[in-house]
């Protein structure tokens, strides 16, 4: 099958496309739009936001969210901020500035056409939530407030205390509530995406499960949007939530909508370090420390003594000796590979040795504790519950943990997939962070797709294609309904010894280890053999307790762990084809002599694009070329 | 990890299999709890423990277990969330516990809160106040530049305070009415206090507590339980503005301009 990885990009100069693009797009008529439906799965910041809008179009719109409420998505646990163009700290800052800077922060392995167009909605994202009731942090005259984040030199992250994403979603969930009471929205809480429909090549429902009943309902539309969030739960352990799944998309992907660079994970380099075998999940304290914070070690190797006790000189504020011009705010990718470093060279701290300082007392001294509490009390709470260690006395532990996946299925300029009518939005597509994402840019992109691009390029495929009319007795939704069914039995059979954590801890050892911060080819061979190995038996030892019925966790679990078990494959085999170093992946083969990543711009510059094939063959590799017309391909440095 | 400091808890947990169905306390007993461990993880390991043997684990609501998404709840030995200073459940952590202790564990219990599974609630109700009221219309693409509207910091600051609601629903598993006027509260005061609020504030306050009422929450009666437990220290204060502009809508606000 021929997949078409035509990106879309309008022609014509940078500045211009977005606008010229929404010219060239087609209308719906006004007294046409509520002919349509259209399906949102997730109701995070990029689905919330999309649903709403598309329903003050005019569209009526199917919204389903696998929480209690859909103002529980994970976006809610995003702190630290969101990045817009605006300059108002007249610091130097711009759209071209802020283009350049997520091309750069993502190793040039994003699309310009994309990128440039999110920095320029970047404003139209504050003054919507402002005009929302959105308190976001203000100054005493009462302006907006700013703060810097890793990866730039200007002051342009907006924040409502340490609650940016969950001010901003709960924003795009009053948007919700408001079309739900006028009936534009139906909503349906507590559902799983298991399947997608597709009629005539054309994405035209889905199949979800009642996670209360167990039973199966089908949804007819003439466009899915997909809004589901990332995959980082693949790793078992990481700072997404419980819920927080691949399922949705990698369903798509079994259907025909090509997954792009699925081996891109952002390991974030501040979070909780792990502390035992029960942990259930990692807890992120916001790159917005880094602020003030300064990260060390001590200088000699299995140093026994307490922080306080190591004199200044016998510390190592590494990020600030390898990087003078970025210093504490080198980007997330950079960051999390130093403290590696620290710690393969034995001078990691805390019991488990994986953990380096976050020391905030300079900037105590400096500023004084209650401007440091003013700043990030609700994080330094939020430590100390979890620790049980008083971070304005003692520096904080932290390290890298999975936190967030710049690959996702692809998209063209439209946020379409490789399935007509099936769009993207948010952390499920791949399009705008290339190899890396910057600090407070997950909540600017999932908002800008959602907000302001979705709505216009989903309204140009409704009134430029031929919809057949479809109903839910399609013969395509039953086909799709009995695959599902006959999963759910299979696993409800096999009736094994072995709990669906114990296979989903197994497998998230195996990818942390061989597919996180640093990867080599024998580790990526030996990760695909395991995981294959694991796959078989899960599927002859896994135990499944209860039937389909009255809300059966287990089940829920079990049907996304065999999903990342095929999904964690996929992005070994990509992380193996890759051979270059870009962003947070990092092949320890490709590297240059001071430990950076080594891009090979000659033969990667590419996005790679896996077509699904079946279960019993490989997947293809496809590639969309990535042509820099507007900013130099550059080493990337922040030294 | 330390496998020295590890100890042993007794439990009684609610356990219910459907809304229409009759639930009891159930004893269970589960060993090598670690301090560091949260309460979810401690329930995480005895539900382990019930697959193992082949039994039906314990539901419970859960999610981001950072305390942000308010989906946990559960009363602790008779306290939404257990009753510790600005926590949610998936906050809480064993070493506040010790060996031996006995801890009861049971739903949020409020008429509009019926119970889905064991400690799992349905908590719509407070979806559908938000429905009535708990957002600007500002449709997308009308914002004026959002430095055009000044903000004082304080006043921004107080908004703030009550725009981190969580939409837990512990204020009405611990008011002894079943009220949801904190949460609502809230959401009307943040909307009060910022001037992009004012336009729809009449209509706000008058349609959100009319819903409040209509779907089973109880009244308030100034006990203070629900400031006490809420997870992110919302202060009845947020009432307190809530019944001012309800009072001021329903003797100024007249019938004939309202639209709905």
């Amino acid at each position: 099958m021929a997949i078409n990885l035509d990106a879309k990009s309008p022609a014509g100069d940078l500045k211009d496309k977005w606008n010229k693009h929404k010219f060239d797009s087609k209308l719906v008529n006004p007294a046409n739009k509520r002919k349509f439906t259209v399906i949102v799965v997730g109701t995070g910041l990029a689905g919330g936001s999309a649903a709403a809008t598309l329903a003050e179009l005019g569209y009526n719109v199917l919204s389903f969210c696998i929480q209690d409420s859909p103002r529980r998505a994970h976006s809610i646990a995003a702190q630290g901020g969101i990045n817009a163009a605006k300059n108002y700290p007249n610091d130097g800052d711009s759209v071209k500035r802020l283009f350049y800077d997520t091309i750069k922060g993502g190793d040039y392995r994003a699309r310009e056409a994309n990128v440039y167009r999110l920095a320029e909605v970047s404003n139209n994202i504050i003054d919507q939530m402002v005009s929302q009731g959105v308190p976001f942090a203000r100054e005493y005259g009462g302006y907006l407030d700013n703060r810097s984040f890793g990866g730039s030199q200007v002051s342009r992250t907006f924040y409502a205390r340490g609650q940016t994403g969950q001010q901003l979603l709960l924003g795009a969930y009053s948007g919700m509530m408001k079309m739900v009471s006028k009936g534009k929205i139906k909503m349906y809480n507590r559902r799983e995406m298991m399947d997608l429909v597709t009629i005539n090549g054309k994405a035209r429902g889905i199949i979800v499960r009642n996670l209360i009943t167990g039973e199966l309902e089908r949804y007819a539309a003439d466009a899915v949007l997909l809004c589901t969030g990332g995959y980082g739960n693949v790793y078992f352990l990481s700072t997404n939530a419980m819920t927080s799944n691949a399922s949705a998309a990698f369903r798509c992907y079994k259907r025909g909508a090509a997954f792009a660079n699925p081996c891109f994970t952002q390991i974030h380099p501040t979070c909780i370090p792990v502390h035992g075998d029960y942990q259930s999940k990692l807890t992120l304290m916001s790159e917005s420390l880094r602020n003030d914070g300064r990260v060390w070690v001590p200088k000699k190797e299995n140093d026994p003594r307490k922080p306080a006790d190591i004199p200044e000189e016998e510390r190592d504020y590494y990020l600030e000796r390898v990087y003078p011009s970025f210093g504490n705010l080198a980007p997330r990718d950079v960051s999390s590979r130093q403290a590696k470093y620290r710690y393969d060279e034995g001078k990691g701290v805390g019991p488990t040795k994986q953990a380096v300082y976050l020391d905030f007392a300079d900037a105590i001294k400096r500023l004084g504790q209650e401007t440091i509490a003013g700043r990030y009390g609700n994080l330094f709470e939020m430590y100390e519950r979890i620790t049980g260690d008083d971070p304005y006395k003692t520096p904080m532990m932290i390290y890298p943990a999975v936190h967030y996946t710049m690959g996702g299925l692809w998209v063209d300029y439209n946020l379409q997939s490789t399935v007509p009518g099936l769009h993207v939005l948010g952390e499920a597509n791949f399009s705008d962070h290339g190899a890396n994402r910057l600090g407070a840019s997950a909540l600017m992109q999932g908002l800008a797709d959602g907000y302001f691009v979705a709505p216009n390029t989903v309204s140009h495929y409704l009134a430029s294609t031929t919809l057949e009319k479809v109903t839910t007795e399609d013969p395509a939704f039953k086909d799709a309904e009995q695959a599902v069914i006959l999963q759910t039995s299979k696993l409800l059979g096999v009736k094994g010894k072995r709990t669906v954590d114990d296979f989903h801890k197994a497998l998230g050892h195996i990818m942390w280890e061989k597919v996180g911060m640093a990867r080599n080819e024998a580790g990526l061979k030996s990760a695909i053999e395991g995981i294959r190995k694991l796959r078989e038996e899960f599927w002859k030892d896994v135990n499944v307790p209860g039937d389909v019925g009255n809300f059966n966790l287990e089940l829920h679990k079990a049907t996304r762990v065999a999903d990342y078990l095929e999904l964690g494959e996929l992005m070994a085999l990509d992380a193996l084809e890759r051979k270059e170093s870009c962003g947070g992946h990092f092949r320890e083969e490709y590297q240059t002599p001071d430990g950076e990543a080594k891009r090979d711009d000659e033969n990667f510059a590419h996005v790679a694009v896996w077509e699904y094939t079946g279960s019993n063959s490989s997947p293809i590799r496809h590639k969309e070329e990535l042509k820099f017309e507007y900013l130099q391909l550059a080493t990337r440095s922040y030294k | 990890m330390s496998s020295d400091n590890t100890f042993s808890l007794n439990l009684k947990i609610w356990r219910q299999k459907g809304c229409n169905t009759e639930g009891k306390l159930v004893d269970y007993r589960v060993d090598q709890v670690s301090p560091d461990m949260s309460f979810l993880e401690m329930i995480d390991v005895l539900n382990e423990q019930l697959v193992r043997k082949g039994e039906d684990p314990i539901a419970f609501d859960h999610d981001c277990r950072e305390g942000i998404c308010g989906m946990c709840s559960m009363m602790i030995d008779g306290k939404a969330h257990g009753g510790f200073k600005n926590t949610t459940t998936c906050q809480v952590h064993m070493r506040l516990y010790k060996n031996g202790d006995t801890i009861v564990v049971e739903p949020f219990r409020a008429s509009a809160f019926p119970i889905v599974k064991d400690l799992a609630v349905d908590r719509s109700s407070i979806d559908k106040v938000m429905m009535k009221g708990g957002y600007i219309s500002a449709n997308t693409g009308n914002a004026q530049d959002g430095n055009s509207i000044l903000i004082p910091k304080p006043i921004a600051d107080e908004a703030m305070d009550a725009a981190a609601c969580i939409g837990c629903g512990a204020c009405v598993a611990s008011c002894p009415n079943g009220s949801g006027m904190l949460f609502m509260g809230a959401k009307i005061s943040q909307l009060a206090l910022l001037p992009q609020g004012q336009p729809e504030a009449p209509q706000r306050a008058l349609n959100m507590v009319h819903e409040h009422d209509t779907l089973g929450f109880g009244n308030c009666t100034n006990h203070a339980e629900c400031e006490a437990t809420c997870p992110k220290g919302i202060s009845i204060e947020h009432i307190a503005r809530m019944n001012r502009e309800y009072i001021k809508a329903a003797f100024t606000y007249h019938e004939k301009t309202r639209s709905e």
